[in-house]
């Protein structure tokens, strides 16, 4: 929490005025049963009806008051919490984008997301509550003990009894339920991956005609919510009775005893209805501080998941950002890599060069190191030994964000986002004009679809690229990658969802379309990589083999296996 | 909306006697503890002066009003139960309903719609049913009661006093009334950001990697700037309006509390013979009275927020459990001994009566025959599966199954004679063992083990770290190839006269690939096969392949044939030998 307080030193004021405003409030509102304690004793007493019509109008300046200032404490406390907490995800979303991907593996995607919106919005709404009530409920606690302590020392005896009573109550209850209620949570979530696997298996489901045990299970999942809801239920539904009588019998108490305070006149009748009162008081403050210690508790949690995001360092950058015209854009010099927490190198000691406007093919099975070796070229993860060089140099030593403009990357997924399909085709440039992102789409054979469609470049693409096929979001993706003419274009194994035909044309078009553009493309399949100047073999993270298709052929056994099974195919065929 | 009500209630009928007892307790402990006040003015009463203090009476009146406030204590607690009792178990019958009947709605209803979207209803939607209606439903039933018990109460001290009280309440709801307005249009606006920015957060954020391969940073910091500090402003407006509320019933109640105060002084002194008379004690109820007066309106005008939230949830609800079923086929006869031939009989069939999709198709398939479906992506191969398996009904023609036309056997019997293997896996939540015998879930392990071996499954298998006892999921790390392993065994177990098989195109690597195909091969021995075929092994070898383009099937054969007529599958079978 405490690293997370910088964020509001803008609203120091709103900090400091807030509970101020509000404690004036509590005051005037301790001070109405006193004001109502004069009215019975001394207007009621002397028949006094001035004075008891003066008493009256002073509870409604009163209560005026309390009005403005409990208004000025809410204005002052929406102002600092939500500034606080626009200040708080802005520096949290610019942190998030300093991250290397080292630090987004640790922490994962989806818990950045929460941190940067559901945690931060626990954290603004617990600054929000602090102000608003942190001050007034434990003043009014304490208010209204010390006013009953002023009145009559001995009977305010009842209230040091009956006020830790009911908070013990308060945390007893919360403490046995707050994990109750968890539990409940995790059968409800049960439910929903019970519903969303069904909804995913509909046709399996139905193929297999198992409908009503789906059903039977998932009454099962319903039937324990309702059971462990009814028994957290049973608990939490004695809190607010409970607290009740107790507040209740230590009134009875303080008339009882008032009663024989009043025998022997150490108290007035006023006085008595004003002690009932601030009974009353204490009982509604505590509840509310209950209600407080939970949202201060969850804003705590939060603060604290946001804290970590702000714990990763940010990744290491350098300043070159510049050409250097050198003859091989990409040479790697016994590069080894192992990702963090990993037990084995996922690369180990791989070197070759590749000269400018030359395609490199990488080959081999899943985790043999392909998508990883990619990832190296823009160091997303600097290598642990050996040397990377693009245009000669160093890639550690190039500003990233420059060095990142050079390269292009078409990852494995095609994700598309959320917008008209032109501003995704603008990601990589975006001063590109329509002529450029058409010529791009057509090299990656996406125009004959995007010409169709009746909106064009205007088309709205929903969240994720929802509204188009697989083979359709890859090569727009394909093609996303092309705009702005980058040095080197990465394909990672990004043409799987096309058929042969239409990734046989890409290829073509590629060739001739960016000619100058160095091309790493990493396939499954030989076919694919016949034409490159340069294959490298993967196997378990070293490069077993590197040459031309021929090259290979003839002096890599894992090469030729590859290439024969799945040539065998063909060879049946003809 | 009165609508949605009742029929909410109407699940709550067999929960009928809950609902009475919440009722009766409900009005039983709220009269109680609004009797409170009474009895502690007229203790107050008891003690008016230095040695004149009755104490026979104020015993008295104490023993009454311990009783009654531990009488009201339980009445609250028991009326708590019921309430709970009534809202879970309501609550688990219709999610139980809604469940059951996402199994009965044709699937063209549940392709017509995001899966998220159906699953909130389920899930989300009935929770805010509960939440809103079914607990708010009390709140608003004691919330009456306490308005209507403490005027009732104020009416026996003074009726005149009362009456001024009345007079003041439209305040109350006129300020609620206010400020809710106000603050509502701001909250819409402020969800809505919200959602904005969830949705943007989810987007870049989500995709952090792509977003730094493409130095987006900057450009998304921008965007997400911009929504933020316009969420920070309206969240900030929204958040004072709704907060202006609290203070400003306290503020009524303030004056309605200093009215009753001046009045009941006036009338303790005699001041007004109009106002009456009535003693300290009764004041001091009224006291009391007073301070409680206001807080039910404030709740009520929470519970209406939250109904009319609640009601537009029943109602979507509501609408998934009026959708169409299939009809209930039962009676109909039970494909048996089926012989694994199959013939299409001019068959048309559209998803869109505006897009004609298969007009007049006609295909006989003998029993043991292989057909492969191939065509450019997207070009609607899997309409075949969902008119095969009836997940679709077609539009004209016939469909006959071992003699029988499918329409008049049932779905089920129909569905068991086919085995199929998505390329989209599907594997649930539940170990290995589980996930294979999903077809015949009474298998013995013998069972399950061979099947996975005759599918070169159960080497992968007994390396997990539990062998068959593995509890798996979507996502829980096994490889795609792996998932479809097991997708395969479990046909293989099943052992079904016909299947329909679409095989991977996606990143599977070589060695897991040639183990399907394997797997494939020996899983068609002796079937009649329906092949979504990527290869051209397959393809080469089958006995009749359709060849699909936008949605039709646009030629027919076998491979000879096909290459002869020199059409649009000569021409995407030659692509693939060009490079």
């Amino acid at each position: 929490m405490k690293n997370l307080l910088k964020y509001l030193k803008n609203y120091r004021k709103e900090l400091f005025l807030g509970p101020l405003f509000k404690l004036l409030e509590a005051i005037f509102e301790l001070i109405v049963p006193l004001v109502m304690a004069e009215i019975i004793d001394k207007g009621i007493g002397n028949n006094d009806k001035k004075y008891i019509l003066l008493m009256s109008g002073l509870i409604v300046l009163l209560g005026v008051c309390g009005l403005g200032f409990a208004l000025t404490c809410q204005y002052f406390a929406s102002k600092c919490a939500y500034g606080f907490g626009t200040e708080l995800r802005e520096a949290l979303y610019k942190h998030i984008n300093k991250l290397s991907y080292e630090s987004i593996d640790k922490m994962g995607t989806s818990s950045l997301v929460n941190r940067l919106t559901n945690d931060s919005n626990t954290v603004q709404n617990g600054v929000n509550m602090f102000i608003r009530l942190a001050t007034r409920c434990p003043f009014l606690v304490i208010g209204s003990t010390v006013m009953a302590v002023m009145i009559d020392a001995k009977l305010a005896l009842i209230f040091f009894v009956v006020a830790p009573l009911i908070a013990g109550i308060i945390f007893f209850i919360m403490n046995k339920t707050v994990p109750m209620y968890k539990n409940t949570q995790k059968k409800l979530d049960r439910a929903a991956l019970l519903t969303r696997e069904n909804l995913e298996g509909t046709r399996v489901i139905r193929a297999f005609s198992r409908q009503q045990e789906e059903i039977d299970e998932f009454n099962n999942a319903v039937n324990d919510i309702a059971e462990s809801s009814v028994a957290v239920g049973k608990i939490s539904a004695i809190l607010n009775p409970f607290s009740f009588m107790i507040m209740n019998l230590g009134i009875v108490a303080v008339l009882y005893f008032g009663g024989v305070r009043i025998d022997t006149g150490n108290l007035t009748q006023g006085e008595l209805t004003a002690f009932v009162n601030y009974m009353t008081q204490i009982l509604l403050a505590l509840i509310v501080l209950a209600n407080l210690i939970v949202i201060f508790t969850k804003a705590f949690a939060s603060a604290k998941r946001i804290n970590e995001i702000f714990e990763l360092q940010p990744e290491k950058n350098s300043e070159f950002a510049g050409d250097n015209n050198s003859e091989n854009i990409i040479e790697f010099k016994n590069v080894s890599f192992r990702y963090s927490g990993a037990g084995d190198n996922s690369l180990k000691n791989i070197s070759f060069t590749l000269k400018k406007g030359q395609t490199l093919g990488i080959i081999g099975g899943t985790g043999s190191g392909k998508s990883t070796l990619a990832s190296l070229i823009p160091c997303f993860y600097p290598a642990n030994e050996g040397e990377i060089l693009i245009d000669g140099i160093n890639v550690n030593n190039y500003d990233k964000d420059y060095l990142r403009k050079k390269i292009s990357i078409v990852p494995q997924k095609a994700v598309l986002f959320s917008g008209s399909l032109r501003e995704n085709m603008k990601w990589r440039d975006e001063n590109a004009s329509d002529e450029d992102i058409i010529f791009a789409l057509k090299t990656a054979q996406a125009w004959e679809f995007v010409e169709k469609m009746p909106d064009g470049l205007d088309t709205f693409i929903s969240q994720g690229g929802k509204n188009l096929s697989g083979g359709q979001k890859q090569r727009i993706s394909i093609a996303r990658a092309m705009v702005g003419n980058p040095d080197i274009l990465i394909l990672d194994d990004s043409t799987s969802a096309l058929d042969y035909a239409t990734d046989l044309k890409l290829r073509k078009a590629l060739k001739t379309d960016m000619s100058g553009t160095t091309v790493i493309m990493i396939s499954q399949r030989t076919t694919s990589l016949k034409d490159a100047d340069k294959i490298i073999v993967m196997e378990d993270g070293e490069a077993v083999g590197t040459g031309t298709n021929d090259e290979l052929l003839e002096n890599c056994e894992i090469y030729r296996e590859i290439y024969n099974s799945q040539m065998n195919a063909k060879e049946e065929n003809k | 909306m009165i609508k949605t009500l009742k029929r909410v209630f109407s699940y709550a009928k067999p929960y009928f006697i809950f609902f009475v007892l919440t009722i009766i307790f409900a009005a039983a402990g709220i009269t109680l503890s609004l009797a409170v006040p009474v009895f502690i003015g007229e203790a107050v009463d008891c003690c008016v002066n230095k040695n004149s203090v009755d104490f026979e009476s104020l015993k008295k009146v104490l023993v009454k009003l311990v009783s009654v406030v531990v009488t009201s204590g339980l009445f609250q607690w028991i009326m708590s139960l019921c309430t709970n009792k009534l809202a879970f178990f309501t609550v688990r019958d219709l999610r139980a309903d809604a469940f059951a009947k996402l199994e009965r709605v044709p699937l063209r209803y549940i392709d017509s719609r995001t899966k998220g979207e159906l699953s909130s209803r389920v899930i989300n939607d009935i929770e805010i049913v509960s939440d809103g209606l079914l607990q708010g439903f009390t709140q608003f039933f004691s919330g009456v009661m306490t308005i209507i018990g403490t005027l009732v109460f104020m009416m026996s001290i003074n009726v005149k006093i009362a009456v001024v009280v009345v007079i003041l309440t439209p305040l109350s709801f006129i300020a609620a009334s206010k400020i809710t307005k106000a603050s509502h249009d701001s909250y819409v606006q402020q969800s809505k950001l919200r959602g904005d920015m969830v949705g943007f957060a989810e987007e870049m954020a989500g995709n952090q990697k792509i977003v730094k391969a493409f130095v987006y940073d900057k450009r998304a910091e921008e965007k997400f700037f911009k929504i933020n500090n316009q969420y920070g402003k309206i969240g900030a407006k929204a958040t004072f309006l709704s907060s202006i509320s609290n203070p400003t019933t306290r503020f009524v109640n303030g004056i309605i509390y200093a009215s009753v105060g001046l009045l009941g002084s006036l009338s303790v002194i005699g001041a007004s013979s109009f106002i009456g008379t009535m003693s300290v004690g009764k004041l001091s109820s009224f006291l009391a009275y007073s301070n409680q007066y206001t807080k039910p309106f404030n709740e009520i005008s929470g519970v209406f927020a939250e109904l009319q939230n609640a009601v537009a949830s029943a109602q979507r609800v509501f609408d998934l459990l009026d959708e169409e079923e299939i009809q209930d086929d039962s009676d109909k006869e039970k494909l048996e001994n089926c012989n694994g031939t199959l013939s299409f009989e001019n068959i048309s069939f559209s998803y869109n009566p505006e897009r004609e999709l298969i007009k007049n198709f006609s295909l006989d398939v003998e029993s043991g025959k292989k057909i492969a479906i191939v065509g450019p992506t997207g070009c609607g191969k899997s309409t075949i599966i969902n008119l095969l398996l009836r997940f679709y009904d077609i539009d004209s023609g016939k469909i006959v199954v071992s003699g029988k036309d499918t329409k008049n056997i049932t779905m089920d019997s129909l569905r068991n004679n086919f085995g199929m293997v998505l390329q989209e896996t599907w594997v649930f939540t539940g170990t290995v063992a589980e996930n294979i015998a999903y077809g015949l879930p009474d298998a013995s392990r013998e069972q399950i083990i061979s099947a996975a071996k005759a599918v070169h499954a159960h080497g992968f298998i007994k390396r997990l770290p539990n062998g068959y006892d593995t509890v798996i999921s979507e996502d829980s790390g096994l490889s795609q190839g792996q998932k479809q392993l097991i997708c395969i065994a479990r046909i293989m177990l099943m052992n079904p006269p016909m299947l329909i098989l679409d095989e991977a195109t996606s990143s599977i690597d070589l060695r897991t690939e040639q183990r399907i195909q394997r797997a494939f091969t020996k899983l068609m021995q002796g079937k009649t096969s329906f092949i979504i075929a990527h290869r051209l092994s397959t393809i080469k070898n089958s006995d009749t392949i359709l060849v699909m383009k936008d949605g039709n099937i646009i030629e027919q054969g076998n491979h000879n044939d096909l290459m002869k007529k020199n059409g649009f599958y000569a021409q995407l079978y030659n692509s693939q030998f060009v490079s």
